[in-house]
């Protein structure tokens, strides 16, 4: 069974009376392990697709299956909670709270979740480590680089232990070294066995992916998966 | 878990914006000043004025005065007895509601001289023991009347700290604490031997301006000290406490009523001296303060007895004073209270204010939280809580401010009452700070709530 199942999606904004259509019947699989990258140009409905895939947003129509659950009806306050516990998020601005110190930026999404202060300290603790910036712990985002900033978000992403991780132009606020390396990174979790979508518009990242789904006027207009396609290989450490 | 991390959240914010927030901070920092210093204000003038109703007698005295007859009663009014030593005794058997029943017999035109020196007293009177009860009197030197004094009408006075300061020279002059018992001045041409004397009574105001004078002793420039005038004096409940003359009652009768109490004009125009039984007073002090309606009315039944049904008497209470004072009292709150409600209500606009402001610069931030996996009641809290910490720390502020401001009215006036901090107004202040920031983060927090996580990420 797939962890995410999109069936027939629609999604119609209406816009001064004018109807768009920015998900014309979109239906799709990701398994448990993809490693998967959403492309495709500005004004495609890439945005809205990612939206809707990161439960931040409903479909018109259509069923959309998350680890299960059927969830197109779900009310905003049970898309939270879905968000919290199943997806883990990784922003092109990295969207640190600048007030907030490193650890305590990694710790809030267990804050929404509830959980005690001590758990909530070293699990944050453990994730730092696993982006190896726990010696940054007490620094406020500011003092650190761009870099730096971007796996502080994916320690954040990560500390929940989310079904998938979801990263919106995770590379596109960095240079291209400092991008390799992040790249590298999701490189690892996928090897890990975590489920990562990863939207772009940059085709050679997008290469780099077991599952690529390139989407044109709220249509896929590909969908390679590699795995079922049995050419699933290692993927190089470094282009 | 989820509140403390929010107070945190807050608090952080609060602190990264420090000026603005103390500037918005201030409204609530004045309001709650001024509402806690105005309270202490009206406290301290509350504690002045209760001390000279005590000074009179306490609360619960109440006197029987001379009153004109009521017009019906007109053609009666020669008969009318005026008040005797009969009342107090069928009041003393009859009065069932009434504890303690003082008769005075003043003495008109007094003065009291030794040697070459004068004193005007407040009042000289004939009284009973009941008297020292009743106007809260204690003998600190000496002793007062005994019942013997009484029988025979003995030439013994008990005098108050005033007369002693007019007649023998006061302690601030003549450097030491002069005892006259056993002295002898003359009232009114008559030698009386001093007993006993009263202790000395003065104001809070009074005693601060005395130690003030005592502390400036030093540096005060030499010459002739001016006295103030007694004429203003006279006003002062306290020096009229301090300037009595107190005789065996009988003493008053005998050497002072017997023969020629009262003056009455013949027909022929030739003035003839009369004895004069009647009392100037009659003070009562009720049993039970709850039941002062029921102690007039059995008083006002047995003196109508007594007094043949002819009204010529008056029965006053404290509680018009009390009245008068509650009232000063309400008005001063009332106003204060509005003007400090509204500087509070205008901190609250402040802070709606900042808020605002605040939630416009964060919509990306609140966009990831939500992102993060926040509910809008998650986002609602965070405001609200914030709005809040913010009136709090204002109200705590406030409360210090009005230390301060209590501080400098003392040192800026040291002879007035000085203000009371009570606790009440300070619990008020908080409470009506925390809901001034609950509402003024209400609209706030619900419209951070309802922001669409998409719209609050892709904002710039």
């Amino acid at each position: 069974m797939p962890l995410v199942e999109l069936r027939d999606i629609h999604k119609v904004y209406h816009l001064g009376g004018e109807e768009i259509r920015a998900l014309d019947g979109v239906s799709l699989d990701i398994n448990e392990g993809d490693f998967c990258s959403i492309i495709g140009p500005s004004g495609s409905g890439k945005s809205t697709l990612m939206h809707i895939l990161g439960c931040l947003d409903s479909p018109t129509s259509g069923t959309l299956k998350l680890d299960g659950m059927e969830i197109q009806n779900a009310t905003p306050r049970q898309l939270a909670t879905i968000r919290n516990q199943k997806i883990g998020f990784v922003f092109q601005f990295f969207n640190l709270l600048p007030k907030l110190n490193v650890l305590q930026n990694v710790e809030l999404p267990m804050v929404y979740s509830g959980l005690g202060g001590r758990e909530r300290r070293e699990r944050a603790m453990e994730a730092l480590r696993h982006v190896e910036l726990e010696n940054r712990s007490k620094h406020r985002p500011s003092q650190l680089s761009g870099g730096q900033q971007q796996r502080v978000a994916i320690a954040r992403a990560l500390v929940n232990n989310p079904r998938i991780i979801f990263a919106d132009e995770p590379t596109g606020n960095l240079d291209s070294h400092t991008g390799e390396l992040i790249l590298d990174m999701f490189r690892g979790f996928h090897r890990e066995g975590r489920t990562i979508i990863l939207v772009t518009h940059d085709p050679e990242i997008a290469a780099l992916t077991s599952h690529k789904i390139e989407i044109r006027d709220g249509k896929i207009a590909a969908n390679l998966d590699r795995t079922l396609a049995g050419l699933d290989r290692p993927i190089p450490a470094a282009v | 878990m989820k509140l403390f991390n929010a107070i945190m959240i807050g608090l952080k914010d609060i602190w990264a914006h420090k000026y603005r927030s103390l500037l918005t901070m201030l409204g609530i920092v004045l309001g709650v000043a001024s509402l806690v210093a105005m309270a202490a204000i009206v406290k301290g003038m509350e504690n002045g004025m209760k001390e000279s109703l005590v000074a009179m007698g306490g609360v619960d005295k109440v006197r029987i005065e001379d009153e004109d007859v009521p017009l019906h009663q007109q053609h009666l009014e020669d008969q009318a007895p005026g008040k005797t030593m009969a009342d107090v005794l069928a009041l003393q058997q009859n009065a069932t509601l009434v504890r303690l029943i003082s008769p005075e017999m003043g003495l008109r035109n007094d003065v009291v001289r030794r040697g070459g020196k004068t004193a005007y007293p407040s009042e000289t009177v004939g009284v009973t023991r009941a008297v020292l009860e009743m106007n809260l009197y204690e003998v600190q030197h000496g002793r007062f009347f005994s019942d013997y004094d009484q029988e025979h009408a003995s030439s013994v006075c008990v005098i108050g700290t005033g007369i002693r300061d007019e007649l023998f020279g006061a302690p601030e002059e003549v450097g030491e604490e002069i005892i006259p018992i056993g002295e002898i001045i003359h009232l009114n041409g008559q030698p009386f031997t001093i007993v006993g004397m009263f202790k000395h009574y003065e104001s809070e105001m009074t005693r601060k301006l005395r130690e003030l004078a005592q502390q400036n002793k030093d540096k005060q420039e030499p010459g002739i000290q001016r006295r103030t005038g007694w004429r203003s004096q006279r006003w002062d409940a306290f020096w009229r406490k301090n300037n009595v003359v107190y005789i065996p009652i009988r003493t008053m009768w005998v050497k002072f009523r017997s023969g020629a109490g009262r003056e009455v004009e013949m027909d022929d125009g030739s003035i003839v001296a009369m004895p004069d039984p009647r009392l100037d007073d009659i003070d009562i002090k009720v049993r039970d303060f709850d039941k002062i309606q029921e102690a007039i009315a059995q008083v006002k039944n047995i003196l109508m007895i007594t007094h043949n049904g002819i009204e010529d008497f008056e029965i006053d209470t404290q509680e018009d004073r009390i009245e008068d004072i509650n009232k000063n009292i309400r008005n001063a709150r009332m106003s204060g209270g509005i003007i400090a409600a509204l500087s509070l209500l205008v901190g609250g606009i402040g802070i709606m204010n900042i808020m605002l402001a605040s939630i416009n610069e964060r919509i990306r931030e609140i966009g990831t939280c939500k992102a993060l996996g926040a509910t809008g009641t998650d986002i609602f809290a965070q405001i609200l809580v914030e709005s809040v910490t913010l009136a709090l720390l204002g109200a705590l502020a406030g409360i210090l401010a009005a230390f301060g401001l209590v501080q400098i009215i003392e040192a800026a006036s040291p002879t007035q009452n000085s203000p009371v901090i009570t606790t009440t107004p300070m619990i008020i202040a908080v409470a009506f700070s925390c809901g001034v920031g609950i509402l003024a983060g209400f609209f706030p927090a619900i419209k951070a709530a309802r922001f669409d996580p998409i719209q609050a990420l892709r904002y710039e």
